[in-house]
Parts: structure tokens; C-alpha cells; sequence
């Protein structure tokens, strides 16, 4: 049967890339503490061996729009082709095409569906940076096969917080469940707190330290129960209008568990929005 | 009032490089036109399946040919896809950064909570 070697849950910034790869005047000040803590979150992936990724992360109206909108979405294809146009035109992301496991993401489809999760599915998808920002921080050189699930925090109306708990908790019964005698690693991308397009967007922190504060308080230490009793659709309006994207996080809180502490915690506050990065081992750190 | 079709003019210009151009320039042209053309136009079908019904009132209109992203924002229009298009149009006309910060203190005046983007 699969394993899951690393359950990993992280912040996904388009800027990442350009930060990193950018040299003399154009290197920002934080470049250097952040491409430093990226490594350091990149080897707790590495030393885990994974042979299969399992992605989970979020549209952002790339290929999926408004007049045919899903909420969870399994991708299931021999190759996934990736970032649009308005990405490379923005962030400077570079074009990428992964490799898939089909028999994986026909796995979860099946199983998924059978577990009470309408799940939708895409033959052809095209990933956005919500997926290959962390292909990009955890795996550079992009070589193992991916199956990729989209989650909607982007348009509403969307599931309720418990939802992506109930999901995460069902994905790594999934895998688990998968015959193949292969690692698998799940990761999954979202936001703390953040404001796009209104008031508080590009301040000097994220929109709301606090709450971010206790974001990855509730992360770290597992704690499902205490982030579900406070967080609801309406209350993830305050910290910033962006801050749905918090929801993918509490879908890798479900893959982790209940009380499950995180192997490695770490964060890094940026201008605009704070980084987060959680790694849990479920059969114990790698030697 | 359609925050729909608003969010369809944004995304569809958004993603056509010509387009982001064009509306640069030519703001009321481009709105005039997609409106004519586009706007009933369904996006993963054959030209001639369109929709029927589609329109924008002349509030929206305005707020569209004015480059006016606060009003859209309080009409709901998705700000995720307002912000995208406009740095496309307009970041090069700024320092880094000066843009974005510049767009949010155009909208201080705004509170919680925000308008329903809910379509």
C-alpha cells in the first residue's frame, strides 16, 4: 500500500521566484533570508523520498470560471502544462509541464466519490501558481508525477471551512489506500491573511498579524477543533478579503489530524502577506 | 445590475494581451465593442451557441469606460480580477509597487464589510 511520508502545508507566493533568481539592484533585502528558509523547508520534502505528489491548491479564474464552476477538482491527465500568461506577465513565472499518476487521481476520483465527496475531474488541466509555487520552492526540478486537487476559495458561494477539514481527512484515507507500494508526499498551498484589490493590499505585514498569529498557532499544534470553532465563511472577511485561501490550509490540518504537531514550522513576515511553512512526518521524522 | 458580466469583461480581457492593450487606450471603444461582441458570447462553446441576454446597466458602463476600480469594487466586481487587469495596464506607468499601494489608498474610505462579490 501507499504511504505518506510528508504532509506539507505552505503559503504560495508569486514572487517567490522573481525574489530568488533576481541579482544586484533588482535583488529585494529579504531575498536572501527568505531563499534561506525555502532550503531549509525544501530538505524536510527531499529527505522524505517522495515518488508521487499529491497537490492541492486553488484556481485563480486560469481555467476554471464562472459559468462552470466546481468546488473540489481532481485532475486526471498524463501531463499537466502550467502558469497562464497574466503569470508570467505579473510575477515572471516561468512555463512548466509536469508529469501526472492517472491511476492515483482515478483512485481518488473513485474512492472520493464513494466516500460521499462529489468530486469533479479535469482530462486536461492547466495549473496555476497556487500549484507550481511550491513545485518551485519544494521541487525545483519538477520530476515526480502529480495529481493535482483544486479547491474553490475564490468564488463564492464556497463550501464551509468543515468541508476542507472533511476533505483533507478523506484525501489521506485515499492514498492510503492506494495499492501501489509508493511514497506519497501531500501539499497543499494557501494564504494567511490577505487583501487583493481593496483598502489593505501591499501594506508593510499581512492584513492582520493577529490573526495570522493564531493561523499558525492552530497549524503548528494541529488544534482542528479550536480553528473550526472560530473560523466561519463570514469571519474570514475580517482578516482580509483574500484570507479564503486559509481554508486550504485547514484541508492539510485534515490531512495532518486531529493534535497532530507539526515536524517543522517556520515563517517569514513579508511585506503584503506573512510565509508559512509546516511539514509533518506521519510514521516519524526520516533519518 | 450583472456583477457577472462585469467579472466576464475583466477576465476575458484580462487573459488577451491585444485586449489589456486596447482598453488601455481605448477604454469606451473597448467596452462598446465587447459589450456588442462578447459579452453574450459563451466561452467553451462554437460562436454561433451565444447567450441572449446579457448586458451591462449604463452604471456599469460608466465605471468600466472610466478605468474606475473603486467603483467597481463597491459595485462587487471581483477584486482579484480588477487588480489583475489594472496592474497589466498600468504598473508600468509607476515605480515598483507604487501602483498596487496607490490603488489601495484610492479605496481607504471603504469598510468592513465589503460588498458581496457573490455572483
Amino acid at each position: 500500500m501507499a504511504t505518506v511520508v510528508a504532509v506539507i502545508a505552505s503559503t504560495h507566493h508569486p514572487f517567490y521566484y522573481r525574489a530568488s533568481t533576481a541579482t544586484g539592484a533588482d535583488r529585494p533585502p529579504f531575498a536572501d533570508e527568505w531563499v534561506s528558509k525555502i532550503e531549509t523547508f525544501r530538505e524536510t520534502l527531499t529527505n522524505a523520498k517522495p515518488d508521487v505528489l499529491v497537490m492541492v491548491g486553488s484556481d485563480h479564474f486560469h481555467q476554471l470560471w464562472l459559468d462552470n464552476m466546481p468546488q473540489f477538482l481532481v485532475g486526471k491527465a498524463p501531463f499537466f502544462d502550467a502558469n497562464w500568461h497574466n503569470e508570467e506577465r505579473e510575477f515572471g513565472l516561468p512555463r512548466m509541464r509536469l508529469q501526472g499518476q492517472e491511476d492515483l487521481s482515478a483512485h481518488i476520483l473513485r474512492h472520493g466519490l464513494d466516500a460521499d465527496f462529489d468530486l469533479a475531474f479535469s482530462n486536461e488541466l492547466r495549473i496555476d501558481h497556487s500549484i507550481t509555487c511550491p513545485i518551485i520552492t519544494l521541487r525545483p526540478d519538477a520530476d515526480l508525477p502529480i495529481v493535482p486537487i483544486y479547491t474553490n476559495i475564490f468564488a463564492p458561494p464556497l463550501p464551509q471551512p468543515k468541508r476542507f477539514v472533511q476533505l483533507g481527512r478523506t484525501i489521506r484515507q485515499l492514498v492510503e489506500s492506494w495499492s501501489e507500494n509508493l511514497r506519497v508526499a501531500i501539499i497543499g498551498t494557501g494564504h494567511l491573511s490577505l487583501e487583493l484589490g481593496g483598502p489593505r493590499q501591499f501594506g508593510e505585514h499581512g492584513p492582520d498579524p493577529e490573526f495570522d498569529r493564531k493561523a499558525v498557532d492552530w497549524i503548528a499544534s494541529g488544534d482542528i477543533e479550536g480553528c473550526l470553532a472560530e473560523v466561519t465563511l463570514d469571519s474570514l472577511h475580517q482578516p482580509g478579503n483574500a484570507t479564503h485561501g486559509f481554508m486550504d490550509f485547514m484541508l492539510m490540518m485534515g490531512v495532518a489530524g486531529e493534535g497532530a504537531k507539526a515536524d517543522h514550522v517556520d515563517s517569514l513576515d513579508l511585506f503584503h502577506t506573512m510565509e508559512a511553512y509546516f511539514t509533518w512526518y506521519p510514521n516519524g521524522a526520516p533519518r | 445590475m450583472s456583477k457577472y458580466l462585469l467579472d466576464k469583461f475583466l477576465f476575458t480581457v484580462d487573459r488577451d494581451p491585444e485586449l489589456v492593450e486596447r482598453y488601455r487606450e481605448d477604454p469606451a471603444g473597448t467596452v462598446e465593442w465587447w459589450e456588442q461582441q462578447m459579452a453574450n458570447k459563451l466561452l467553451n462553446c462554437t460562436v454561433t451557441e451565444r447567450s441572449t441576454w446579457l448586458a451591462f446597466t449604463e452604471e456599469e458602463r460608466t465605471a468600466l469606460r472610466e478605468h474606475d476600480h473603486v467603483t467597481l469594487f463597491e459595485m462587487g466586481a471581483h477584486p482579484f480580477l480588477t487588480l489583475t487587469l489594472f496592474i497589466a495596464m498600468f504598473e508600468r506607468d509607476h515605480g515598483p509597487l507604487e501602483y498596487q499601494k496607490t490603488y489601495g489608498a484610492m479605496m481607504t474610505h471603504l469598510t468592513l464589510p465589503y460588498p458581496d462579490i457573490a455572483t
